[in-house]
This record gives C-alpha cells, sequence and structure tokens, in this order.
C-alpha cells in the first residue's frame, strides 16, 4: 500500500511525464508516417480516407474517456473516495479536445465523401451532444467554488452524459445514417484490410498516450492546488 | 512523389487541414496543461517563500512538498 501515499503517487507521475512524452512522439512519427505515406488509398474514397486515421481514433477516445469519467462518477457516490473526482477533473480536458478533433475532422471527410460539411445525421448529432456534456463538465469545475458541490454536480452530468455513449454506438444500427455500420469488431470479424488495420491502430495508441501525458500533468496540477490549500493553512 | 503526397489526388486541401488541426489542438492543450502546472508551481514555491522559518521546516518535512520542490529546476532543497 505504501505506493499509494500521495508523495509515492506525485514521484510516479512526475517522472513518467517525461517517458510517456517521449514513447508518444515515436508512436505518433511511425504512425503519421504509415498515415500519410505508406497506407493505401482507397478504392472508392482515394486519399480522403486518410482522415479517418485521425478521425476515427479522436472519437473513440473522446468516448472511452467519457466513459471513464462516468464510471469514476459512480464510484465517488459508492465509495465516497475524493481521489476519484480528481482522476476524472484531470481525465476531462484530453476528452474534450478528443471530441472536437472528431466533429471537425469529421466535417472535413464528409465534404469530399457526402458533399455536405455537416448533416444531422443520428451519429454526428450524438457526438456533439456528448461534446456539450463535456462542455459542461468541464464548466460545472469553473463555476462551484464550493468542492462539494461541484464533485456533486460534475458526477451527475457525467452520469447523465453517459446514456448518450450507448446511443453513439448502436445510432449507426438504430436508425438509418450517412455514417457506416462499424468495420472493427472486438467479437465478430473485423472487415477492414491489415494494410488500414496497422496505421489506424498506431494512430490510436499515440493519441492514447497523449492523453495519458494530459492526464499526468493536470493530475500533477491539481495534487499541487491541494498542497497550496494545505500551505495557507499551515 | 512530393507532389503526390502533397495533392493527395486533389484531396491534400482536407487531408493536410485534418491533419493540421489535429496537431495544432494537441500543442495548444499541451501548452494549456503545461503553462497551468508551471503556475501552481510558482505559486507553491511563492507560499513557502512567505512561510516563516519554523513554518519552512515544518512545511519540508512533509514528503509529497519534498516530492514538488525536488521535480521542478528551481529546486530550494
Amino acid at each position: 500500500m505504501k505506493y499509494f501515499e500521495p508523495n509515492k503517487i506525485f514521484f510516479t507521475i512526475s517522472k513518467a511525464q517525461k517517458y510517456v512524452l517521449f514513447l508518444f512522439i515515436v508512436v505518433l512519427s511511425i504512425g503519421l508516417t504509415e498515415a500519410l505515406i505508406l497506407s493505401p488509398e482507397d478504392y472508392k474514397q482515394s486519399d480522403s480516407v486518410r482522415i479517418m486515421y485521425v478521425h476515427v481514433p479522436s472519437a473513440w477516445i473522446s468516448i472511452g474517456i467519457f466513459s471513464l469519467i462516468a464510471f469514476l462518477s459512480i464510484s465517488i457516490f459508492i465509495f465516497k473516495n475524493k481521489n476519484f473526482s480528481l482522476i476524472a477533473k484531470s481525465l476531462a480536458p484530453s476528452g474534450f479536445v478528443f471530441n472536437i478533433i472528431a466533429l471537425v475532422t469529421g466535417s472535413m471527410w464528409g465534404k469530399p465523401t457526402w458533399g455536405t460539411w455537416w448533416a444531422w445525421d443520428a451519429r454526428i448529432t450524438a457526438m456533439l451532444i456528448l461534446a456539450l456534456f463535456y462542455f459542461m463538465y468541464l464548466l460545472s469545475w469553473r463555476i462551484f467554488e464550493n468542492k462539494e458541490r461541484a464533485i456533486k454536480i460534475t458526477s451527475f452530468i457525467a452520469i447523465l452524459g453517459a446514456i448518450n455513449v450507448p446511443i453513439i454506438k448502436f445510432s449507426v444500427d438504430w436508425w438509418s445514417t450517412l455514417h457506416q455500420s462499424s468495420s472493427i469488431n472486438i467479437l465478430s470479424k473485423t472487415t477492414i484490410h491489415a494494410s488500414m488495420l496497422i496505421p489506424l491502430v498506431i494512430m490510436t495508441a499515440a493519441f492514447a498516450l497523449f492523453s495519458l501525458l494530459i492526464f499526468l500533468m493536470k493530475y500533477n496540477t491539481e495534487l499541487i492546488k491541494i498542497k497550496n490549500k494545505g500551505l495557507d493553512r499551515l | 512523389m512530393i507532389n503526390e503526397i502533397i495533392s493527395m489526388n486533389g484531396y491534400g486541401s482536407y487531408v493536410w487541414s485534418a491533419f493540421s488541426f489535429t496537431l495544432i489542438s494537441f500543442g495548444s492543450l499541451y501548452l494549456v496543461i503545461k503553462l497551468q502546472l508551471l503556475k501552481e508551481q510558482k505559486r507553491f514555491f511563492y507560499k513557502l517563500d512567505s512561510l516563516s522559518a519554523q513554518k519552512i521546516r515544518v512545511a519540508k518535512k512533509q514528503n509529497i512538498n519534498r516530492e514538488i520542490l525536488l521535480n521542478n529546476f528551481n529546486s530550494q532543497i
């Protein structure tokens, strides 16, 4: 249990940041080379398919982070552990930015493939709603001065927003949408060719490393903020 | 070869804009979070400096405070 002492956690996350940053730069460089140069063009979408290598990982990670925030928020109510709220708060900025990247790059992919920058398609609309939940979550941390109140309200927003996550996932099956049904499945056969799957996996790894880096830096900042308040009380 | 990579069969403007937007967003977020971290570290040192010698000794006895000081280039320990 001594590894979970605040000073040990602080030491570990401070040291981990530079290694994660180095690994992120290496993986991102490989991913960009694969995505922009080595991977083949699509027989229908031609080179516009390359936008997939930034659009899809961003969408996956933003949904993944929000699911994690919702899970931590439920845990806050059950276990009354304030550290969960600190972790959830530190995860949110990268999740929000990935959500915005998914919307913007999706729009840039939509113009050449669908002929429009924006459509009120079920999945796009659900992703926009997710961005609004992220925005409300981050705003609530800024607005409410009372920490207890901020924890309760942000947890409520995250749990409420979690209802939207399965809607994003299954929207392509439930409604007739512009989005195609998923090509990558864990339980059934993946229909994407390895030459495109490999760069997609590498870019997803790079994006996951970036969100880990931002999380570590933000968590570090939050710990120092707590210590600053501690110094005031000395 | 380079022209092909730039033009991307006529989709270059869309592809390069999408990748540029992603990388600029990464850079901006990293910068904002880094500045927040440095600001809090600075505030920590400022507060520590403003304490009396006895309170500084008490503060430095806490391991996490020592870690914050050790993990900064302007370490005072």
